[in-house]
């Protein structure tokens, strides 16, 4: 018998975290001498105002939905990608090179060959930890993290190597018109009004949908994610169940590495149009935090992807017009992180005992 | 009953899990230099009870009276100070320490150890002269076997002059001859005006040793009678609400083509050990194969590379063809597609999934069935649903509810549910391991019953159980392993407890002679340790 009925686990709990992050940020705010309501003030009109800001926002919580889907899959088969940034920054490099080396028709081809190469290089990055992990114990935490640092330097080489432009940056060519995809600026534009100006937010954004949806089927409709799900739950009883523990491992990663590489579409060819070096700017950590507050599941993870995109664009405004410094947005979005992914049984527990003494009340 | 004070007497005690009442509103008087048995289904509450008792749990209501005095027991400190010593069912001994360190482990005189062991050593020999529990002080816990193990237990809570002794399931990981021997050692104990308290689960040890009983059933104490008394079945009928049927009713088995050869299997494991050395058995149609013996004495492997979840080498023939034992083909899925189900020994780590929901469960190995699938790429959730449903009725899972996460079912649901998954599965050959283990009496009864029924529908059955009763009642032949081999071969009617245990602790039975005899009883006065060291 559960404690607590479903919607507190999954709607309760996260808001109650949020707000217990968002009083302590409050108080930090009031420490350091500003004012916390006009802070949130300021946060909500900067990333919710303005489809300008809600352009940053989508665009931010389309990166994150990419990554928290990558951790969230691997999540289920206990496994723990870190790795994320990594497979998202090779994912880039495999963006780079469709885009550069193949002369597109038209976008939509152009995107179906990115989001394929991203995708593959994503998953190739992840494959060598998940290799190591199933056929020789590595811990799939250390090897996915080194792989991250090893990811930057890789790409660091191509940048000031092969892939460089003429000029002084470590960067690509900018890729070529054909390979732009449309921006909401480009698809919501009515003529006399135009949404989104200037924003970044681009058809990418439904591509994570989608592949929201497509996680969401495959976790709970089909055998792979069944078996996925067993192996995760119990490895001694896939075992037992005939369930291979080398090729759900594999499988797993592969999955999971691509989502991750898949985040480059949105940044590297949808936002910058050209490779740059640290492109993934930590997307990749946060899908850990978003794979945790969304419980792993699809859907979840969309709800957290749009939380995170709203403090990183609000987080973005306050910095740009306030005297509040960005480190401290970093705080502001760490102690979110705290609170809905590390400190979770902080408030879980006290929950659950409330709803045992109604329960106990009522009979 | 003398007019002296109880030695334990608790009064109206209480306490709840979160929704779950585990002890409601329990009293009992435990009289001095007495054995008291405490006997009830798993989770009725007993080790709740005793927990209290110990101080590991606090009780929401209800006092404690030791020896007439009212006492507060907040810790387990405040137990020993009181005189009541408690022997788990698993074992709290610092494995690397000899049993001498392990006696005074906690219970030193000073800060300098010397002093202290000598002490011990002193004391541990008029102990062992005086009850019969000898162990040897010098040896290391792990190399020594479970029976002494067990007494070194024993030995901790008297070091602490404990009077009120308390043991939790204690015969579950014994041989028939060291459950005898530790049936004197509780003799002896009594004798000198010990108090015993002793859980279980088994009626016939109960029947063999108490003086006196308490029956809980579902939180409540339904009954406290002489052991003189009352009768097994009366015990039964208490223990579960209604008669119970206490003997497996089965006519004679219909023996028919051999389904299953093994030859010479041997297991090596990871770390070397060698776990099964050069099995051989066949296993027919229409026939209940038992196969008795301690635990670790190579039946889980034996089990698990049937299962097809363990490399081995040697030879597998089912249905007369070979079975691949090596090859990356050789797993769960090939065997079953063979016709062997299984229902495994351990059915929370292997044979379900605890956070799966039961219809989830259901599938589980045979996710791959075409049954199950909707098309190429979707399982077909609805049939998995509608399938559980009906399984879930045909074997009185309660509640029936498919939807229901498996650890919220009691052990015999749960067993039910991974049953009827592996018997409606109509396999050829099924392997079942410690059926019965964990669960209460009223599902032990319906699941020999199918197990019966599945024989006598000609399927073949090879039953691992560490329980002899159970060996003896379901068996058409009975084989017995020991250190990775098979000791010998037995009808059950023509066997007993007695040469059984014998087979179980290494020994042949055959011929008897003069040594054989000096052996026997030299196992039944000093009870050395498990079957391995002997």
């Amino acid at each position: 018998m559960d404690v607590m009925p479903k919607w507190a686990d999954v709607v309760l709990i996260p808001l109650i975290s949020i707000l217990l992050a968002a009083i302590l940020s409050a108080l930090v705010i009031l420490a350091i001498g500003e004012n916390p309501w006009a802070a949130l003030k300021l946060m909500v009109s900067g990333a919710l105002g303005s489809t300008y800001g809600w352009g940053y926002t989508l665009y931010y919580a389309t990166n994150f939905i990419f990554t928290g889907l990558a951790v969230a899959i691997a999540f289920h088969a206990r496994l723990f990608n870190i790795g994320g940034e990594g497979q998202a920054l090779i994912g880039g490099l495999g963006v780079a090179v469709i885009c550069l080396f193949i002369p597109w028709p038209h976008w939509t081809l152009a995107l179906l060959g990115s989001a394929i190469g991203a995708a593959l290089f994503g998953a190739a990055w992840a494959a060598i930890p998940a290799f190591l992990q199933a056929k020789r114990g590595s811990h799939i935490v250390i090897t996915t993290i080194m792989f991250n640092f090893i990811a930057a330097a890789v790409l660091n080489y191509f940048l000031i190597g092969a892939l460089k432009a003429p000029g002084m940056e470590p960067a690509t060519p900018r890729f070529p018109e054909a390979t732009h995809l449309p921006s909401f600026q480009d698809m919501f534009n009515f003529g006399e009004t135009t949404f989104f100006r200037g924003a970044p937010a681009n058809v990418t954004f439904f591509v994570a949908i989608a592949a929201c949806l497509f996680l969401w089927i495959l976790i709970w409709k089909t055998r792979l994610g069944y078996e996925l799900r067993s192996f995760g739950h119990s490895e001694s009883a896939a075992k037992y169940a005939g369930i291979s523990p080398t090729k759900i491992i594999m499988v797993t990663m592969l999955i999971s590495g691509g989502l991750a590489g898949m985040m480059a579409i949105n940044n590297v060819q949808g936002e910058a149009e050209r490779l740059v070096l640290n492109a993934v700017e930590g997307a990749g950590f946060i899908g850990i935090a978003v794979a945790l507050m969304g419980r792993s599941h699809p859907f979840g993870v969309l709800l957290a992807a749009l939380l995170f995109g709203f403090l990183y664009q609000g987080g973005a405004e306050l910095a740009l017009w306030t005297s509040i410094p960005r480190e401290l947005i970093i705080v502001i979005q760490a102690l979110v992180i705290l609170f809905t992914g590390a400190l979770d049984n902080m408030v879980r527990m006290p929950l659950e005992r409330l709803f045992l003494a109604m329960r106990r009340a009522k009979t | 009953m003398s007019d002296a004070a109880p030695a334990i007497e608790l009064k109206g005690i209480s306490k709840a899990f979160g929704p779950v009442q585990a002890n409601k509103d329990i009293s009992i008087r435990v009289m001095p230099g007495t054995i008291h048995g405490i006997i009830g289904e798993n989770g009725a509450g007993k080790s709740t009870l005793m927990s209290i008792l110990y101080g590991f749990y606090k009780a929401d209501k209800g006092e404690i009276f030791i020896a007439g005095k009212k006492t507060s027991i907040p810790d387990s400190q405040a137990a020993i100070a009181a005189g009541i010593g408690m022997v788990f069912q698993h074992f709290k001994l610092v494995e690397n320490f000899t049993v001498l360190e392990n006696v005074v482990l906690g219970a030193e005189d000073s800060g300098l150890l010397r002093p202290s062991l000598a002490r011990a050593r002193r004391e541990l020999k008029s102990l062992a002269e005086e009850y019969e529990l000898n162990v040897d002080p010098d040896a290391l816990i792990e190399e020594v076997g479970v029976g002494m193990q067990q007494r070194v237990e024993i030995l901790k809570a008297l070091y602490r002059k404990a009077d009120i002794l308390i043991l939790d399931e204690p015969t579950g990981v014994l041989t028939p001859a060291e459950a005898d021997h530790l049936f004197r050692i509780l003799e002896n104990l009594k004798r000198e005006g010990k108090t015993i308290i002793l859980i279980t689960h088994k009626l016939r040890e109960i029947m063999e040793i108490t003086d006196t009983v308490s029956v809980m059933r579902r939180g409540e104490m339904t009954a406290t009678v002489k052991t003189a008394e009352t009768s097994p079945p009366q015990l039964a009928e208490l223990m579960v609400g209604r008669k119970v049927l206490l003997r497996v009713d089965k006519a004679p088995a219909q023996i028919g083509r051999k389904i299953l050869e093994v030859k010479d299997l041997n297991v090596t494991d990871s770390k070397g050990v060698h776990r099964l050395k050069g099995v051989s058995f066949d296993v027919h149609a229409g026939e209940i194969l038992g196969i008795a013996g301690v635990a670790g004495n190579g039946q889980s492997e034996l089990l698990e590379v049937l299962g097809g979840y363990e490399k081995a080498t040697g030879s597998i023939k089912m249905n007369g063809e070979e079975i691949d034992l090596t090859g990356t083909k050789s797993n769960g899925q090939s065997r079953r597609a063979r016709g062997i189900s299984h229902v495994p020994e351990d059915r929370q780590r292997e044979g379900l999934i605890m956070d799966f929901q039961a219809w989830e469960n259901t599938a589980f190995g045979y996710h791959h069935d075409a049954r199950y699938q909707k098309n190429r790429f979707l399982m077909d959730n609805a049939a998995i649903r509608k399938d559980t449903e009906e399984k879930m009725a045909r074997f009185d899972v309660r509640p029936p509810d498919p939807s229901l996460p498996a650890k919220s079912f009691s052990g015999g649901n749960q067993q039910k549910i991974v049953l009827a998954r592996e018997i409606e599965r109509n396999p050829d050959l099924l392997l079942i391991g410690q059926p019965t283990r964990g669960v209460d009496i009223g599902a032990i009864e319906f699941i020999h019953q199918q197990i019966v029924a599945l024989r006598d529908q000609g399927k073949a059955i090879l039953l691992v159980s560490v329980e002899l009763e159970e060996i003896l009642s379901l068996s058409d032949r009975i084989a017995v392993m020991f250190d990775g081999k098979i000791m010998g071969e037995r009808m059950p009617q023509d066997t007993d407890e007695k040469e059984l245990g014998l087979l179980m602790a290494g020994m042949t039975t055959e011929p008897r002679g003069p040594l054989h005899e000096a052996v026997e009883a030299q196992l039944a006065t000093a009870g050395s340790g498990t079957a391995k060291e002997v």
